[in-house]
C-alpha cells in the first residue's frame, strides 16, 4: 500500500474526511469508515493510562449511522460548526492489510453568535486500510485529545 | 436633580428570598458574586460532605491525587499506616501549592518555594534552612513546626468512594445520607470498581443550575429524545423519586414496567404534543442497548446525588461518578470518572464501552444537561429578580413514585437556604 503515492493519498483521505464534517455533510461521514471499525474520542491521558471509554465510542459503521441521526434527529444543541485544520500524517508502521498512521489536528469552533474558539487540538491515530475498490478507509481511528476538557459538549464527531 | 430609582431594590434586600416560597428560586441566586463568595463559608465548608476520588484512586501507601473542595484545592494521600487522608493543597509557609500533579506517588510533599516538607497526613515535617547557615539566619528557635500546617479534612471512605469534610460536627456519612440513599449508593457500588476513562466538561452556568439539572426528574424524558423514543427512560415507567429528609440527597430511578403495553405508554406523550416523541426513529446498530440486567432488579437508570456536588450515575450499565466543582459565578467543571467493575467480563466490558455513548460530554442522553445550564444562565442575564417556578408534583419534598415533579429539586433549596440562612 505504501508506495510513493501512499503519503499523498493518506493527505487527501484527511482533507476529505475534514471537509466532509467541516461543511456539514454529515450523512457521509461514516462512509470514511469500514463496516467492521473502531472510532473514538478520548484524551491523551485517558490513551496512556489506557482507560477504553471514549465520549463517542463506535465498534461499526451502523454505529457511526446512529451518530449521524442522533445529531439530526435526537440530540438538542445550539447551531455550530467546526473548522478542521489536520496536519501532514506520519506513516507509523506497515502491517499486511493496514497501514499504522498519525496526524495532528486542531479544530475550531464557530457558534451561532460568531463566537469563535480553539476547541480541541490532538492527533488521529489511524489504522488504514484499502476497501473492494481500492480506496482508503479507516479501519480505526483513535481522536486522543490532548487537553482532559471539554467545552460544554461535543456535538458533532472530531 | 436625578430622581433616585425605587424600584431597584437595595442588594440586602434584593438576597431576601421571596416570603414563604418554597416553590420559587429567585434568578440572583445564580448570578451574585457575594453570594458565591458566602456558598464557600457556608456550604463548601459547613457540614457537608464532599466527594475527593475514589478509593482505587489512591490504592497503595504513597498514592495520591489532587482535587478541590469548593475552590479550594486538595491533595488526597494514603500514608503507611493504610489510612486516607486530605488536606489543602497550600504550603503553611507563604502559600504555595504543595502538590503540582493531577495523581501520584509520593513519599512526602515538598513545596518546591522553599522547600518546606510535610508527610503525608499533611504534617509540616521539615523546614530548610530551620538552624540558619553557618549560624547566621534561620527561624527563631520559638517556631515550631506542630502550629502550622495546611487546613486537614476530616476524611472517611464508603463503597469506595472517598469523602471529606472541612466541618468538625457533620454527622457520619452513612447517617449523613439517611438508610434510603445510602442503600441505593450500595446497590450499584457493591463491589470493586475500575476506571475505564476520566473527562471534564466546562459548563457556562452556575454550579446550582447543574445541580438543579441532575435532581430535575421531570426533564429527561422531555429535554433527551434519544432516552425516550428508545424507552430507556420515561415517566411512565415504573419509577419514582427519592428525597432525603431534608431534601440534600435524592435518587431518581425507573425501571422497565413489563406489565405496561406500549401503546399506552407512548399516549401520555403525543396527548402532549411533545417534541420528544418521534416513533419512527430506530437505531442501525441496536447492539448499544442490548445491557444486562446486572444488578437483577430491573432497574435501568438510577441518579443518585449527594450535597452538595456529587453525583453517582447508573443507566443501564453505564456507571459513572461526577463531582461538580464550581470555578466561578458563571462557571462549572464538571469531572466525570466512567467505572466498570474488576470482575467484569470481556462482554461486559465491551457493552460498558459502547454505553459510554450515553453520558459524558458527547452523551447521547446528556449532552444537553451540558448547555441547558447556559442556556438559564444567558437567559435570567437580566432577569435577577424574576423567579424560577418549582410546582410540579406539589411544594413539598417528600419521596413520590412518579417521576413527573420537582420534589428533589426543591429539596435542594430547601437544604441550600437552612445553610446559607436565606
Ligand atoms: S511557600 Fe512553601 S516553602 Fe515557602
Ligand atoms: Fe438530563
Amino acid at each position: 500500500m505504501t508506495d510513493s503515492g501512499f503519503p499523498q493519498r493518506l493527505a487527501a483521505l484527511n482533507a476529505e474526511y475534514a471537509r466532509c464534517i467541516d461543511d456539514d455533510r454529515m450523512e457521509a461521514w461514516p462512509e470514511f469508515f469500514f463496516e467492521r471499525c473502531l472510532y473514538k474520542i478520548t484524551t491523551a491521558e485517558n490513551h496512556r493510562n489506557g482507560f477504553e471509554a471514549g465520549i463517542i465510542y463506535a465498534d461499526s459503521k451502523a454505529m457511526l449511522k446512529d451518530r449521524v441521526s442522533a445529531l439530526r434527529e435526537a440530540n438538542v444543541y445550539e447551531r455550530q460548526r467546526y473548522r478542521h485544520i489536520v496536519g501532514g500524517p506520519a506513516i507509523i508502521a506497515e502491517e499486511r492489510h493496514v497501514v499504522r498512521t498519525e496526524s495532528p489536528f486542531l479544530v475550531t469552533r464557530i457558534m451561532r453568535d460568531g463566537r469563535m474558539d480553539l476547541f480541541a487540538t490532538g492527533k488521529y491515530i489511524d489504522a488504514v486500510g484499502e476497501d473492494a475498490d481500492g480506496a482508503l478507509r479507516f479501519v480505526e481511528r483513535i481522536v486522543v485529545c490532548d487537553s482532559a476538557r471539554f467545552d460544554t459538549l461535543v456535538a458533532l464527531p472530531l | 436633580m436625578r430622581v433616585p430609582n425605587t424600584a431597584a431594590p437595595s442588594p440586602e434586600n434584593r438576597r431576601a428570598w421571596p416570603a414563604g416560597a418554597s416553590t420559587r428560586v429567585p434568578y440572583w441566586v445564580y448570578q451574585d458574586a457575594e453570594i458565591y463568595a458566602a456558598e464557600q463559608q457556608r456550604i463548601f465548608t459547613g457540614p457537608v460532605w464532599h466527594y475527593l476520588c475514589l478509593e482505587a484512586d489512591v490504592a497503595t501507601a504513597g498514592d495520591f491525587r489532587t482535587t478541590f473542595v469548593g475552590g479550594m484545592p486538595v491533595v488526597v494521600a494514603r500514608d503507611t499506616d493504610g489510612e486516607i487522608y486530605s488536606f489543602e493543597n497550600r504550603c503553611a509557609h507563604r502559600g504555595a501549592l504543595l502538590c503540582l500533579e493531577n495523581e501520584g506517588k509520593a513519599r512526602d510533599f515538598q513545596c518546591v518555594y522553599h522547600a518546606w516538607t510535610y508527610d503525608l497526613q499533611g504534617n509540616l515535617k521539615g523546614v530548610a534552612f530551620k538552624d540558619g547557615v553557618n549560624g547566621k539566619g534561620g527561624m527563631p528557635k520559638s517556631f515550631c513546626p506542630e502550629e502550622h500546617g495546611p487546613r486537614k479534612l476530616r476524611t472517611t471512605v464508603l463503597c469506595g468512594l472517598v469523602f471529606g469534610s472541612l466541618h468538625d460536627d457533620v454527622p457520619p456519612i452513612e447517617e449523613y445520607l439517611g438508610a434510603d440513599i445510602l442503600a441505593r449508593l450500595e446497590r450499584v457500588l457493591c463491589k470493586p470498581v475500575k476506571v475505564i476513562g476520566r473527562f471534564t466538561q466546562a459548563l457556562p452556568n452556575n454550579w446550582k443550575l447543574y445541580v438543579e439539572n441532575v435532581k430535575d426528574s421531570y426533564h429527561a424524558s422531555l429535554l433527551h429524545l434519544f432516552f425516550t423514543t428508545f424507552r430507556i427512560n420515561r415517566l411512565n415507567q415504573r419509577g419514582g423519586v427519592i428525597v432525603s429528609e431534608t431534601g440534600a440527597h435524592h435518587v431518581s430511578w425507573s425501571a422497565i414496567d413489563a406489565g405496561a403495553a406500549p401503546a399506552r405508554r407512548d399516549a401520555a406523550y403525543s396527548a402532549q404534543g411533545i417534541r420528544a416523541e418521534k416513533d419512527a426513529y430506530r437505531l442501525a446498530d441496536p447492539s448499544l442497548l442490548d445491557g444486562r440486567d446486572e444488578f437483577g432488579d430491573g432497574i435501568t437508570l438510577q441518579i443518585l446525588s449527594v450535597f452538595p456536588g456529587f453525583v453517582l450515575q447508573q443507566i443501564q450499565n453505564s456507571i459513572a461518578v461526577r463531582q461538580v466543582l464550581p470555578k466561578g459565578v458563571e462557571s462549572t467543571e464538571l469531572n466525570w470518572t466512567y467505572l466498570g467493575f474488576a470482575d467484569d467480563t470481556p462482554e461486559m466490558k465491551t457493552m460498558r464501552l459502547k454505553q459510554s455513548n450515553l453520558v459524558g460530554p458527547a452523551g447521547y442522553v446528556s449532552m444537553e444537561d451540558g448547555a441547558v445550564g447556559g442556556f438559564v444562565q444567558r437567559g435570567i442575564a437580566q432577569a435577577a429578580d424574576a423567579q424560577a417556578v418549582l410546582e410540579m408534583g406539589g411544594d413539598g419534598i417528600e419521596s413520590q413514585d412518579s417521576r413527573a415533579t420537582e420534589a428533589s429539586v426543591r429539596g435542594f433549596w430547601n437544604e441550600y437556604r437552612a445553610l446559607m440562612g436565606l
